[in-house]
C-alpha cells in the first residue's frame, strides 16, 4: 500500500482494543511533515494509547501505522529497534535514567548508536544542553532536578540523534508558568530549526493550540475533528465546542451517570 | 443453583488456568529474546560486569555470613549426635557432604532470591513504572537485551561461585567448631572429609544443582519484575512474588534433583 510523502506518519484504519474493550475504532489520521501537530481530548481517551501506537509501543488489532514510509507493525522486532532511531519520544515523567547524570543521559543513544568519538560526543551533548537551557546542569543527576528540568533533559535526549520525528506526551502536566513557557517556547523552535515533524498530545489548550498547526481531538474511540486552533475553535461539533471552549457541562457530562438525584436523596431517608 | 455453583467453579479453574498459561508462554518468550538473537548480551562486557558486583559481589557478604553460621552448627549438632555413636571423628566428612550436597546450593539459593533476586525484580520493576524501558524501547534499544540478559547472565554466573564460596566457609566454620573448640582431631577431621568427598559424585552434583537454581531464580526475578503492573503496589507484589515462586521452585527442584543425581532406582 503507498504512503503519502507528505506525512510523517499516517495511521490507517487502525483498531486498538484492551480485552474486549475497544479504544480505538477504525480511526484514520495523517501527520503532516515539517509542522507540529497537536492530538487532543479528554484525560483518558486513549491519547497516550495513540501515541504508543505511532512508536509501535503497542500493536492495533487491525490497521496499518506508516512511519517514515514504514509500516511499523508489519516489522521484525529487530528492524523496528533500527526504524524507532528516527523517532525522539518525550515521556510524560521524562523517563531519564537514574543511575546516569545528565551528560550520559543525552549522551546515551549516541553510545549506543553512533561510534563517534568522546570527544564529539561531549560537543554534541553540550549543544544540545545549551538548546534546552541546561549546559550548566551537566553534572547533576536526574533527582537533582525539578520536573522541568527532568523534562528539557528528556527532551535534549529525545533530539540527540537528530530524529525525524518527536513526539511529546503530555509535555505540560504538572509544570509552573514559567517552566511551562519555556516547553512551548522550545517545541515551536525546535520543531522550525531542526525542520522535524512533531506530535504533541495534550489536553491542554491553550498551550497546544498557541503552538500547533493542525490538531485532531479523539474521543469515544474516534477521531471527533480535526483542523487549524481556529477552525477548531469554530467547530459546530458541540462535542469540540465544549472542548475547546472548556465548558463543565454538554455532551460531556459532569456528572457520572447515577440514579435521579431527588429519588436518591429522598430513598436514603 | 447447584449446578450453576459447579459451572462457575469449572469455568475459573479454566480461566486461573488459561492465565497461568499465558504467564508461562510469556516468560519463555521473554527469555527467548532476552538471551537469544541480534545483540548478543546487549552491550558487552561492561555491562555483564556491573551486574556480576551488584548481583554477585554485594551478595557475598549474607552468603558468607549464613555459610559461616550453618557450617558452624552443622559441627555443633554432627558432634552432639556422633559422640554418642564414638563416632565425631567423622564430623569433617557430615558437614562437607551436607554442605556440598544440599545446604550450598539450596541455601545459597534461597538468601539469593532473597537479596537479589527481589532486588532485581524492584529494579526492573521501578524502570517499567518511571518509563524507563519505554524510554529505551523508543531510543531504539531493545531493553530485553540491554537491561534483563546482562542481569540474567550475572545471576546465571555468580550463584553458582557463590554457593561454593558458601560450602567452602561453612568447611571452614565447622572445622573451626569441631576442631578448635569440640577437640575433634584434626587429622581425621579432614582426612575422613577427603575420603569420603567424590568431585564428581558430590561437588560437581552440588555445583549442577547451583546451575539450574541459579537459572530458575533468575529468569523469575527478571521476568517478574518486567511483567509487573507499573505501580509501587504492582512492584511490591512482584517483590513478593520472586521470592515466594524461586524458593518454591529452588525446593521443589532440589528434591527432583537429588532423586536423579543420589536416588538408587
Amino acid at each position: 500500500m503507498s504512503v503519502d510523502s507528505a506525512c510523517a506518519v499516517e495511521l490507517k484504519g487502525v483498531t486498538f482494543k484492551r480485552g474486549s474493550r475497544s479504544i480505538f475504532n477504525n480511526v484514520d489520521i495523517r501527520i503532516p511533515r515539517g509542522k507540529v501537530t497537536g492530538i487532543m481530548g479528554p484525560s483518558g481517551c486513549g491519547k497516550t494509547t495513540l501515541l504508543r501506537l505511532m512508536g509501535a509501543q503497542l500493536r492495533p488489532a487491525s490497521g496499518e501505522v506508516w512511519v517514515a514510509g514504514q509500516n511499523l507493525p508489519a516489522l521484525s522486532r529487530s528492524d523496528l529497534f533500527d526504524a524507532r532511531k528516527q523517532m525522539g519520544v518525550l515521556f510524560q515523567s521524562g523517563a531519564l535514567f537514574t543511575d546516569l547524570d545528565v551528560f550520559e543521559n543525552v549522551a546515551f543513544p549516541l553510545r549506543v548508536h553512533t561510534q563517534l568519538p568522546d570527544e564529539m560526543i561531549r560537543d554534541i551533548v553540550l549543544m544540545k544542553l545549551q538548546a534546552v537551557g541546561l549546559r550548566g546542569a551537566i553534572d547533576l543527576m536526574p533527582d537533582e532536578l525539578s520536573g522541568g528540568m527532568k523534562r528539557r533533559v528528556a527532551l535534549a535526549r529525545a533530539i540527540a540523534l537528530d530524529p525525524q520525528i518527536l513526539m511529546y506526551d503530555e509535555p505540560f502536566v504538572g509544570q509552573d508558568p514559567i517552566a511551562m513557557g519555556v516547553l512551548v517556547r522550545l517545541i515551536r523552535l525546535l520543531n522550525d530549526a531542526l525542520g522535524i515533524t512533531s506530535i504533541v498530545v495534550s489536553h491542554d489548550l491553550a498551550e497546544t493550540a498557541s503552538i500547533a498547526d493542525y490538531i485532531y481531538v479523539v474521543g469515544d474511540g474516534q477521531v471527533l475533528g480535526q483542523g487549524t486552533p481556529d477552525e477548531l475553535m469554530g467547530s459546530d461539533n458541540p462535542r469540540i465546542r465544549q472542548f475547546m471552549k472548556g465548558d463543565p457541562d454538554g455532551p460531556v457530562p459532569f456528572h457520572f451517570p447515577a440514579p435521579d438525584y431527588r429519588a436518591d436523596l429522598l430513598g436514603a431517608r | 443453583m447447584r449446578q450453576k455453583s459447579i459451572l462457575e467453579r469449572v469455568r475459573l479453574l479454566g480461566r486461573s488456568s488459561i492465565d497461568v498459561l499465558a504467564v508461562l508462554g510469556r516468560s519463555c518468550l521473554f527469555l527467548f529474546h532476552a538471551l537469544v538473537g541480534r545483540g548478543g548480551i546487549g552491550g558487552g562486557f561492561q555491562l555483564l560486569t556491573r551486574q556480576l558486583y551488584s548481583v554477585g559481589v554485594l551478595s557475598l557478604a549474607i552468603v558468607v555470613v549464613s555459610g559461616m553460621f550453618i557450617g558452624m552448627v552443622l559441627a555443633l549438632q554432627g558432634y552432639s549426635i556422633l559422640t554418642k555413636y564414638g563416632s565425631e571423628q567423622a564430623v569433617g566428612q557430615m558437614v562437607a557432604l551436607t554442605l556440598l550436597r544440599e545446604l550450598g546450593p539450596v541455601v545459597t539459593a534461597l538468601l539469593f532470591a532473597g537479596r537479589a533476586g527481589s532486588a532485581l525484580t524492584a529494579e526492573i520493576g521501578n524502570m517499567k513504572s518511571t518509563e524507563q524501558l519505554s524510554s529505551l524501547e523508543m531510543i531504539g534499544v531493545d531493553p530485553l537485551k540491554y537491561i534483563v540478559a546482562p542481569r540474567l547472565w550475572a545471576g546465571f554466573i555468580s550463584l553458582p561461585l557463590l554457593a561454593l564460596i558458601f560450602s567452602v566457609v561453612g568447611i571452614w566454620g565447622g572445622s573451626w567448631v569441631a576442631v578448635d573448640w569440640l577437640g575433634v582431631y584434626e587429622g581425621s577431621f579432614w582426612a575422613n572429609m577427603q575420603n569420603s568427598v567424590s568431585f564428581t559424585d558430590d561437588v560437581l552434583n552440588g555445583l549442577i544443582k547451583s546451575l539450574v537454581f541459579a537459572f530458575v531464580t533468575t529468569w523469575i526475578a527478571v521476568f517478574q519484575g518486567y511483567d509487573c503492573e507499573p505501580t509501587s503496589e504492582g512492584i511490591s507484589r512482584a517483590t513478593t512474588k520472586t521470592v515466594v515462586y524461586a524458593s518454591l521452585a529452588v525446593l521443589g527442584l532440589d528434591f527432583i534433583l537429588t532423586a536423579l543425581m543420589f536416588g538408587d532406582f
